[in-house]
């Protein structure tokens, strides 16, 4: 029982605890099971920041580490392993962040066998923070498909009209591209001895070739979390389909997941295989980058173009990634975070919406800025940080993400030419194009349908729901340097890595 | 206070402005527009305080005000950013303090504060007027008050709070930040009658329009922070080094360096921020706004402040110019000289009183901008100041006559009526004098009246560098571009103020209250007075009378003091020449302007006339060649072909083809084999069952006990032999 008292298995694993709770309920009693939910995710968020205030901002390596051996027969050595360092203390924090708010935003719109989707959604969180804190490959694993199994039943119980087709399409895409992941797993834990990743990191003796098929093995899995194009077409059916709180984590969390696993697995373990590749991954990235701002546009489900925007923001962290300097990739790991900020904010108000009218048609709206007062200037500002307007944290990350990319255009660098921040800043011209049509559509203009006239304004609970994003969202747009601080040592440590092997390769 | 902390205090009253109406006082119109002019004379003190302190520095270029505090991480260094006042930013901060001031209390005036709110009024539609009741029990129209009247001041508040921070700004970033705050600003200002379907494509148009300049200038930042490793002005433009670094490194593309290219990609933010041609095309629908956005947007804030960022980074832009111009400098000189003229021949065309203000915008931008590519940096700084006092003032100016001629309009109750079409007006000098006398300042101004005028000194110094640098065509273009800016000058104020009135609006047209009409003497002043600080020192008679004052002191931005270009007299002949043709032409073309009457450019143009008049066509080109083709792409192609088509389909196929080979195994194999073979089993069991009984099972226990010990015998001869007999 002593390893339960870590920090991080603590964080990990105290979400259960409600759940245990939460069976002890009976189905009729709904707000016990709203309250339960809420309050464990609460206090998960609490740990958290104990968490984060152990960490040290200085110290590039992992920290908090526990290791423990776990299964360990004919020469498999998997543990128990797990830490944090600069890549994923934000994310860890993301995830506790978003839960409560994800929690909060059901509580009049989950109204059917509130007990279960509360129980699937904190072991969804379970498995969510377990994914960020976890470096034994095996366990790791583990985790990540861990996540499959509540999301599944979230969309495919509470979920829209076509909620099955688009459960089944999450859950079998997803789960193609692991199976890949694990035959890569498997080799690198039996060959190198050890599952655990610093481990693997450390020994470095991957033959460039090899590194190659490992790359795309793990890539595999990765690319079609994030996704990136053309992998994504089972996103916006998750999203549209799936309830406003599956949404909001989905796109805040389980995307993340995907560009996290690059991050932590993809550059350190294969990093020649990760210079040589970066032209390809960055050339993914930028057709993602304008495919998902194109097709944004063209949706009229309000949802479902937030979906698409989320295609086109992912690009922008994937391209920083790739670009393997300091700048692009601190862009990119502040970018998931600022996507995960401003795209839940942006579900949470469409949830909102759809709650009062029960459609998502931009066409059914209009003028609701006159209606809403307070809805409409929230959506703005929401609306703003994701299109990335100075001031808001989008900004921040894209411009961050374009220094990063532009460097890595230089003769010499990863992508060779300075055709790739080019075209990246295409999106965020396009960004600008698909969000302000949608504000247009909705909030503008004459009031012309009558079923919106008697539409109420925020409330209390609502506004309390959106208040701790737009609290980060200014933050982050004003004074970023406490976020990059938190990451920056650990990015350097991994930049390192990287241009050994960019030199090795030369 | 000490000076730093004032510069960093500047910004910060409009933006608490705008934070307080929209969070408490938004129900209170008298609170806060109190709070919002408040904030903007707090601002336009401290401006006052900063900008006086600085002209008693000596060598003020080489020790500015700076101030600065680590604010984003970027690799392994901290990106700085602080406030610095230098000459140059002094000198803006100067303009930008009198005419955000200005803008601000007008706009109390121009909302109609104090009158009634209106019959049916909504917000987001302009006022409609009010039906009140004298003493005597007569029913009259009158003006009533805009619906979202706290809205506005709030919005304006964050505008001013971006132009300040762009000023005071000590790098290049936290420009950027001011400058795409004020993008939003105009978004929200120009479309603030967001019913009006107009103002709601404007707002879209203008925001798209400048992002697209705001993204290659992006990228401009990108590549010169990936050089520098800073962006901080003082370490880039006032660094002999770091420039003869970027002016001499290739950036392998089209074999510029990347000091040009850098250069030409910050200048494409300009291009859309102020306008220029191809990106123009934003800045007259911007009209759609009330006019003291109008004013905002084209004098005081927005595409001033495109230009203060080329003047900014000019020593960029002219970097390893010793001998030829840059091709940066290339580029700005044609492009600027292109758009002076361009803009001036559509405004010749317009009826609209805004619009021709409008392209008489873009057109002395395109002045200012041409000023800089020839290298002709102090003038460019001059005329930006005069031209924001005097476009101000036009504009402010033009609101009042608009304002004058809605109260006639409420007073015939002829809404069909335009009161912004000159073609309305005329006479209006008799019923609204203060509008028109400082109008007419504003005009003369505009047009380069000789001696008296801001506009004459800012110009001629444009006109006189060009000549006195060779730069002929520049220099004619621009000349060309004067005549007709005094020409459609001329008209504008014939057709509104001369003459009789063309309509019985026209006659009932009233004077603005004072809080409009202050304004416009305040700035009638500046028109004419901000002129007088930069005399070239050599002009005949007058030139040495008061020093050259503007030339000193902006020059001392620069690294290497700019010379002052020597005197000339063929210039200064050119632009008396034109100032005065052009005035005197259009008030002899237009002096008996009447609505029957075909207008006079119109007649002397003939069938070229529908091309100024339609703009040339370039919203429709635009609409032809980017607009269609990108809907087409992203509707038709990728979202409805690609995505649902190619990649799901493919998703499908797959899922489909699965389906098929799992149905083979089920018909070719599961079915006839496993399970045949199964139910066979089954059914032979079946059969043996329905055999069997009637042979072994008799009922008689004898017979059962036998088949039980033949049966016992049989399984322990089998147990023996596999347990002992093998080993």
């Amino acid at each position: 029982m002593n390893f339960l008292l870590y920090p991080l298995t603590m964080v990990t694993f105290f979400p259960l605890l409600g759940v245990l709770v939460l069976l002890f309920l009976k189905p009729e009693q709904k707000n016990a099971a709203r309250w339960t939910a809420l309050i464990t995710s609460l206090i998960t968020f609490g740990i958290s920041i104990a968490v984060l205030a152990q960490f040290d901002r200085t110290n590039p390596d992992l920290q908090l580490v526990i290791n423990l051996p776990w299964i360990q027969v004919a020469g498999w050595n998997i543990a128990f392993h797990m830490g944090v360092d600069g890549l994923s203390i934000l994310l860890v924090l993301l995830t506790t962040f978003l839960t409560p708010i994800s929690i909060l935003s059901t509580w009049t719109a989950v109204e059917d066998r509130v007990k279960d989707f509360m129980l699937f959604f904190l072991l969804l969180e379970v498995g969510m923070v377990g994914v960020f804190v976890s470096l034994d490959l095996f366990l790791f694993y583990i985790f990540w498909e861990f996540t499959l199994v509540p999301m599944y039943f979230l969309i495919g119980i509470w979920g829209g009209p076509n909620r099955m087709y688009a459960a089944i399409k999450f859950f079998l895409y997803t789960m193609a591209g692991s199976i890949l992941m694990l035959l890569a797993v498997l080799w690198l834990g039996i060959q190198g001895g050890t599952f655990s990743v610093p481990e693997l990191v450390a020994q470095d003796n991957i033959p460039a070739n090899l590194q190659t098929w490992l790359f795309l093995a793990f890539a595999a899995a990765f690319a079609i979390k994030v996704p990136m194009w053309p992998l994504h077409s089972w996103l916006p059916d998750a999203h549209v389909e799936a309830p406003t709180a599956g949404s909001v984590i989905l796109a805040g969390v389980l995307l993340k997941m995907g560009t996290y696993g690059f991050l932590r697995f993809n550059l350190p373990l294969f990093p020649q295989a990760a210079v040589q590749l970066a032209p390809l991954m960055g050339v993914l990235a930028v057709i993602g980058i304008i495919y998902g701002a194109a097709v944004s546009y063209a949706q009229q489900d309000v949802k479902k173009l937030v979906a698409y925007s989320s295609v086109s923001h992912l690009g922008f962290v994937m391209l920083g990634l790739f670009a393997l300097n300091p700048q692009g990739i601190q862009g990119g790991i502040l970018q998931m975070i600022n996507h995960g900020l401003s795209t839940g904010a942006l579900f949470l108000i469409v949830g909102m919406i759809y709650e009062r009218r029960h459609t998502r048609d931009m066409d059914a709206f209009g003028g609701l800025w006159k209606i809403m007062p307070v809805y409409g200037a929230l959506t703005l500002i929401v609306t703003l940080s994701s299109m990335g307007l100075p001031g808001l944290n989008g900004f921040v990350g894209e411009f961050t993400i374009l220094l990063g990319a532009w460097e890595a255009g230089q003769v010499g660098g990863p992508f060779g030419s300075y055709w790739y921040a080019g075209l990246a800043a295409i999106g965020v011209i396009l960004a600008a194009v698909y969000m302000l049509y949608m504000f247009q559509k909705v909030f503008l203009g004459p009031v012309d349908k009558d079923e919106n006239r008697s539409l109420k304004d925020l409330n209390w609970r609502e506004i309390v729901t959106l208040a701790p994003l737009l609290v980060f969202i200014f933050w982050i747009g004003l004074y970023p340097r406490p976020f990059f601080e938190l990451m920056a040592p650990s990015v350097d440590k991994l930049v390192q890595i990287l241009q050994t092997a960019a030199l090795a390769i030369r | 206070m000490a000076t730093e902390l004032i510069i960093w205090l500047i910004p910060l009253p409009p933006l608490l402005a705008f934070f307080i109406i929209t969070l408490l006082t938004t129900r209170s119109k008298a609170l806060s527009h109190t709070i919002a002019v408040g904030a903007a004379l707090l601002s336009w003190l401290g401006s006052m305080v900063v900008f006086f302190r600085a002209i008693q520095v000596e060598h003020f270029g080489e020790h500015p005000f700076v101030s600065s505090i680590p604010w984003l991480a970027t690799g392994d260094t901290y990106f700085r950013i602080g406030v610095q006042i230098d000459p140059l930013s002094a000198a803006s901060l100067f303009f930008v303090a009198w005419t955000v001031l200005m803008i601000f209390i007008y706009s109390v005036g121009y909302h109609n504060y104090g009158q009634p709110e209106g019959d049916h009024d909504l917000p987001g539609l302009p006022p409609h007027g009010a039906t009140v009741k004298d003493a005597h029990g007569h029913e009259h129209r009158v003006l009533s008050v805009e619906p979202m009247y706290s809205r506005f001041f709030a919005f304006i508040g964050l505008f001013a709070f971006g132009m300040y921070t762009l000023v005071v700004s000590d790098n290049l970033l936290t420009l950027f930040v001011g400058w795409e705050i004020m993008g939003l600003c105009s978004y929200l200002l120009i479309g603030f009658w967001y019913g009006k379907p107009s103002a709601r494509a404007a707002m879209i148009k203008a925001f798209l329009t400048t992002r697209v300049g705001d993204v290659f200038m992006l990228l401009g930042l990108a590549y010169l922070y990936s050089q520098t490793g800073t962006l901080n002005y003082r370490e880039i433009f006032y660094n002999a080094e770091t420039l003869h670094m970027l002016a001499e490194h290739s950036s392998g593309f089209l074999g510029l360096s990347a000091a040009a290219l850098i250069g030409i990609l910050l200048f494409i933010g300009t291009v859309g921020k102020s306008a220029q041609f191809p990106l123009h095309v934003w800045l007259p629908d911007a009209m759609e706004g009330p006019t003291p956005v109008s004013a905002m947007i084209h004098a005081a804030t927005m595409v001033s402040a495109g230009v203060y960022m080329v003047i900014r980074i000019f020593p960029l832009l002219s970097a390893g110019a010793e001998h030829a111009a840059t091709p940066a400098m290339l580029v700005m000189s044609i492009i600027g000289a292109f758009t002076a003229l361009f803009a001036a021949t559509i405004a010749v065309a317009q009826d609209d009183i805004k619009r021709v203000l409008a392209y008489s915008t873009i057109s002395q931008l395109g002045y200012m901008v041409a000023a800089l590519g020839i290298g002709a940096y102090v003038a460019a700084a001059f005329h930006l100041i005069t031209h924001a006092f005097f476009k101000a003032l036009l504009f402010l100016g033009s609101g009042s006559v608009i304002h004058g001629m809605e109260h006639g309009v409420l007073h015939t109750g002829n809404h069909s009526v335009d009161p912004q079409n000159m073609k309305n007006m005329g006479g209006l000098r008799h019923k609204m004098p203060i509008t028109f006398w400082t109008f007419l300042v504003g005009g003369f101004a505009l047009s380069g009246f000789p001696l008296v005028t801001a506009g004459f000194w800012s110009k001629d110094e444009i006109l006189a560098d060009a000549w006195g640098h060779g730069h002929y065509v520049v220099f004619g273009t621009l000349a060309l571009a004067a005549l007709l800016t005094a020409f459609y000058t001329m008209r504008q104020i014939t057709m509104t103020f001369l003459g009789e009135p063309r309509t019985e609006e026209a006659k009932h047209a009233h004077e603005t209250p004072w809080t409009m009409t202050f304004p416009l003497v305040v700035l009638a002043v500046f028109a004419v007075g901000a002129g007088w600080v930069g005399i070239p020192e050599h002009f005949p008679v007058i030139g040495g009378l008061v020093p050259n004052w503007f030339h000193e002191f902006v020059g001392g931005t620069l690294l290497e003091h700019p010379e002052a270009v020597e005197f000339n007299i063929i210039p200064l002949l050119t632009s008396l020449v034109v100032a005065l043709g052009g005035l005197y032409a259009g008030w002899l073309a237009y002096r008996n302007y009447s609505q029957s009457r075909v207008d006079a450019a119109e007649k002397a143009l003939g069938g070229l006339y529908h091309l100024p008049r339609h703009k040339y066509y370039f919203d429709e080109l635009y609409d032809r060649i980017f607009i269609k083709p990108a809907i087409w792409l992203a509707e038709s192609f990728t979202s409805a072909w690609m995505d649902r088509g190619v990649i799901d389909g493919f998703l499908h196929w797959v899922a489909y083809i699965t389906g098929r080979i799992g149905n083979f195994f089920r018909d070719a194999i599961d079915k006839p084999i496993v399970n045949g073979l199964a139910d066979k089993l089954a059914d032979t069991m079946k059969w043996l069952g329905r055999v069997f009984p009637p042979v072994i099972q008799t009922g008689r226990v004898q017979q059962y006990m036998i088949m039980a010990l033949v049966s016992l015998a049989a399984f322990s001869a089998l147990f023996y032999y596999l347990l002992v007999m093998t080993p």
